[in-house]
């Protein structure tokens, strides 16, 4: 129930911001430094927490993901959907812990 | 001597669409696969390599699709994740706008933004030109 609402969160989350990133991108046809102004804004360090917050919510829509797909597809992925929900939750500490550590000292450190 | 009953057409128009919801349901979990690993490692290269979002710019982003491999992976990386979005908005507004209207005007909306960023999207991976800056040292800029 938990995971299927914030597969939804999630999801929503990053479709709109899917939006903004290739309008950004599309500066690049414009000039370069429009892209360069418009990539800055990423660097601001409370833009840098919002991506820590946009990377953890790609990392569990993913994660969830392949357990939809493992629930949907194999022949014992109904009974563990519950053991693989823990599973996604042990694997997302793994991948988000060092890219916080590894994005916040990027952002911060200059 | 009896008769068979007969039975009346069924009237729920669910054949109608055919097996589009079918088909929707496996595209979100094929395009999520490929995604995993698309965005995963579009993630991992841009903010974890080198020296990570510092170093994005238009000589990093130009230098990435001086490579064909790099275009293709984001043009991959474009359409699936709009559509993959797309879809995955349609089945939210179908399930919460509880009026006919108001889940056309959501849809309509929804569609017609897709289709200007993927659009948009495109036309800027295929024309980009990496050489636009006069002063470039990339290696694509000099040979010529």
């Amino acid at each position: 129930m938990w995971t299927w609402v914030l597969h939804r969160i999630t999801g929503v989350t990053i479709f709109f911001f899917l939006f903004a990133h290739v309008i950004d991108t599309a500066m690049v046809r414009v000039s370069p430094s429009t892209y360069n102004a418009a990539v800055e804004t990423y660097k601001n360090p409370v833009v840098g927490l919002m991506e820590v917050g946009l990377v953890g919510a790609v990392l569990f829509h993913a994660l969830n993901g392949v357990r939809i797909i493992l629930v949907d597809f194999w022949e014992k992925g109904p009974r563990y959907q519950r053991q693989m929900s823990y599973v996604v939750v042990g694997l997302f500490v793994v991948l988000f812990v060092p890219f916080v550590i590894r994005h916040l000292t990027v952002v911060f450190g200059g | 001597m009896a008769t068979a009953p007969t039975l009346a057409a069924p009237r729920s128009r669910t054949s109608r669409r055919g097996n589009f919801e079918l088909n929707s349901w496996l595209f979100m979990r094929g395009s999520g696969a490929l995604l995993l690993v698309l965005v995963l490692g579009h993630l991992f290269v841009n903010l974890m390599l080198g020296r990570g979002i510092h170093q994005i710019d238009f000589a990093f982003v130009a230098g990435k699709w001086a490579n064909p491999f790099w275009q293709v992976w984001d043009l991959a990386m474009l359409w699936l994740a709009m559509l993959h979005g797309c879809n995955g908005l349609r089945t939210i507004i179908n399930d919460y706008a509880a009026r006919p209207n108001t889940r056309f005007a959501l849809k309509t909306l929804l569609y017609f933004g897709t289709l200007v960023v993927i659009a948009l999207g495109t036309l800027v991976i295929f024309t980009f030109d990496p050489c636009i800056d006069p002063s470039s040292t990339l290696d694509v800029c000099r040979i010529k």
